[in-house]
């Protein structure tokens, strides 16, 4: 059985401006140990996805209108607060995108890093403190006896991700969400933050989920990809075959407008127009507008996740009526 | 070769200061140390590095918006680092500059049609229908309907607004132009159209462009040459191909090999260079090759002498003093 299993999230926000269906039916199951990415571009709904099944959604103006997320033996949506609670950062953690806003800058690294020790396993303040000790010297700061008294603002970039990872992991959950966890950090930090996650999820065997909108971390990171555009997963696929047969013309389209696999002086390959207004409750594919293959049932029909092979779901309808057999092709690629 | 733009061992030292009453100066961050370079007109240099190496200063003060500290910034031979106040300001009319985030430099109180119209004006004292046919035609350049000139930035997405900037930044018709990450702040799909629009603006235009980034395939794709900058200094130059594919210094080498390739099949036969720790204080730089403590080739002699960027191979230049060896 799966570890985590979600299906059918809707996740709307009642704004003046309308309804945004921020996430529109969405399923998806995570096993254990496993790396799953969802990669889409900005507003493609992927943190919202997560933010839902950790309850961290505003409400209002945000409202969960349909689906369940599976966890344990039960739904992290409809249970009690309490409930969930003893599941926050403890048997799933997050880890955000921009360290400097999400440790809190008044408080001594040590006391954010015993919080959750102290919360969830009511240990007493000094063991924490030696296993927060420990945990620290885990994610590569070295001298963390002396410096675990320091505030965040004392930290770089990089050795501040390395304390959010140490707080996640520290009561050793079962997943690990991590949202664009390397987006704010500089190439050759993000090759030491994530060679950190490979090592420490395999340390303690944790399921991660990697948010992400780089097409190359999830190549190097993850064995499994969702693909997200406009609230939906359009596409979701082992790693090796959403880069080898992709199915979904928006994945495909994404991966060659990567400047990488381009020769210098040709044309980058762009995706025309953009992505559809989520107030608008649009029939059809939101992808439609913009795709190359598409025909008049694309626009009136509601595409729905199928299994074409085995692991390898696409959204795509004439993908799945065998009207398209190829939905592009890909070019060699290049080192960088 | 006539350079177009000339910097001679520019230099932006920033003071530190101690005290309230008894201020003293008791320190300086190097933030640009000693940087030489030539570019030709009609030539786009790619420049890259870490946060925090230098690389928008450099920017700010070809633009002397930051005063440099040394040196000097020779553009057709003239040194525009001597001038100030309206003579700068008539002369910035040939340099514009692009920024990262188009939400944060251009003006929401502003329509597009004024914010065009304020640019053109700083070359041409026009108005009118003659203003208005300049503004409508610069909106065509860069790819946007001329009808919604009266709109504001707001309005507009994130990709529509880097195209305003770029109006904006061609408008007093430069002949060299700075971006300072300029499709950083954007997704995939929408940094391709403006990463074309750039392309297609220089070959055109016969513009001349410093384009900064920190992504070493974008620099690559769009650039003729790149320079790599650490903690203020260059530390390679060459042809951008080249310098991706066959780096010569031992960070540029680190930092390519950094970048996650969109392939999981080459992911895997990978062997990557993860270099240790994080860029060090420009405060108190490093004795020596600056890049030292981080750099898996570092001998005692990297610590002792400080590498000069010289020429290593036809056109490409290195400032490491193992070259050769590895």
């Amino acid at each position: 059985m799966a570890l985590l299993e979600v299906e059918n999230l809707r996740t709307y926000f009642y704004t003046r401006g309308g309804i945004i269906r921020a996430v529109d039916n969405v399923s998806f199951s995570l096993e254990q140990g496993e790396t799953m990415g969802i990669v889409g571009e900005s507003g493609s709904g992927k943190s919202v996805t997560c933010y839902s099944i950790l309850g961290l959604i505003p409400r209002p103006p945000g409202k969960i209108v349909s689906g369940c997320a599976r966890f344990g033996g039960m739904d992290l949506l409809s249970c009690p607060k309490e409930q969930l609670r003893r599941v926050q950062g403890k048997r799933i953690s997050m880890i955000f995108q921009d360290p400097m806003t999400s440790l809190n800058p008044y408080m001594r690294v040590s006391d954010q890093l015993v919080e959750p020790l102290l919360v969830h396993e009511k240990m007493r303040r000094s063991q924490a403190l030696a296993k927060a000790i420990v945990s620290l010297e885990e994610v590569g700061i070295q001298d963390a006896a002396s410096r675990i008294d320091l505030y965040p603002h004392q930290f770089s970039g990089g050795m501040r991700q390395r304390v959010m990872i140490a707080m996640a992991l520290i009561s050793r959950p079962e997943i690990l969400i991590a949202d664009e966890p390397t987006t704010s950090l500089d190439v050759t930090v993000q090759a030491q933050i994530l060679e950190l996650i490979k090592k420490r999820q395999k340390d303690l065997g944790t399921a991660v989920i990697f948010i992400t909108h780089d097409l190359g971390v999830v190549a190097s990171f993850c064995n499994y990809v969702n693909v997200m555009y406009a609230g939906r997963i359009v596409e979701s696929a082992p790693t090796d075959e959403i880069f080898a047969r992709p199915m979904h013309p928006y994945n495909a389209a994404l991966q060659q407008s990567i400047p990488a696999l381009h020769k210098k002086g040709q044309p980058l390959f762009t995706i025309p127009g953009l992505p559809p207004d989520l107030t608008i409750d649009f029939r059809g594919c939101p992808f439609a507008s913009r795709c190359a293959h598409a025909a008049d049932i694309c626009k009136e029909q509601n595409p729905a996740l199928k299994q074409m092979v085995s692991g390898h779901k696409t959204a795509c309808i004439r993908f799945q009526r065998g009207e398209i057999a190829e939905v592009g092709l890909r070019n060699v690629v290049s080192a960088v | 070769m006539s350079a177009y733009l000339e910097l001679e061992n520019l230099t932006t030292h920033f003071p530190i200061y101690k005290g309230t009453i008894l201020r003293r100066q008791t320190g300086s961050v190097k933030a640009v140390d000693g940087v030489n370079l030539q570019l030709r007109a009609g030539e786009i240099l790619g420049l890259v590095g870490e946060s925090g190496c230098g690389k928008s200063t450099l920017a700010r003060t070809i633009m002397q918006l930051i005063p440099n500290t040394g040196g000097s910034v020779l553009l057709e031979g003239r040194n525009f680092s001597k001038i100030t106040g309206r003579a700068l300001r008539s002369e910035r009319v040939n340099f514009q500059m692009i920024f990262q985030d188009p939400y944060a430099s251009l003006n929401p109180r502003m329509t597009v049609y004024d914010t065009l119209a304020e640019a053109i004006q700083t070359r041409q004292q026009i108005g009118g229908k003659l203003l208005l046919g300049k503004v409508a035609k610069l909106m065509a350049t860069v790819g946007l309907p001329a009808n919604q000139m009266r709109r504001y930035p707001h309005e507009f997405s994130g990709g529509q607004r880097q195209r305003i900037a770029i109006a904006r930044a061609l408008a007093p018709e430069p002949k060299l132009i700075i971006a300072d990450e300029p499709v950083s702040a954007l997704d995939v799909s929408i940094q391709s159209q403006i990463l074309n629009l750039i392309a297609k603006l220089c070959r055109e235009m016969n513009l001349t462009m410093i384009f900064i980034s920190h992504d070493i395939s974008v620099v690559k794709y769009i650039s003729d040459r790149i320079a790599v900058m650490y903690l203020g200094r260059l530390v390679e130059l060459g042809p951008a191909t080249e310098v991706v594919e066959k780096p010569l210094h031992p960070y540029t080498k680190a930092l390519v090999s950094a970048i996650p390739v969109p392939d999981p099949q080459v992911e895997r036969r990978r062997q990557r260079i993860i270099l240790q720790g994080d860029p060090p204080s420009p405060m108190n730089p490093p004795a020596g090759c600056a890049f030292h403590p981080r750099c898996p080739y570092a001998i005692a002699a990297c610590k002792a002498q400080r590498p000069e960027l010289e020429q290593k191979e036809p056109n490409r230049l290195a400032a490491c003093i193992r070259v050769g060896e590895i």
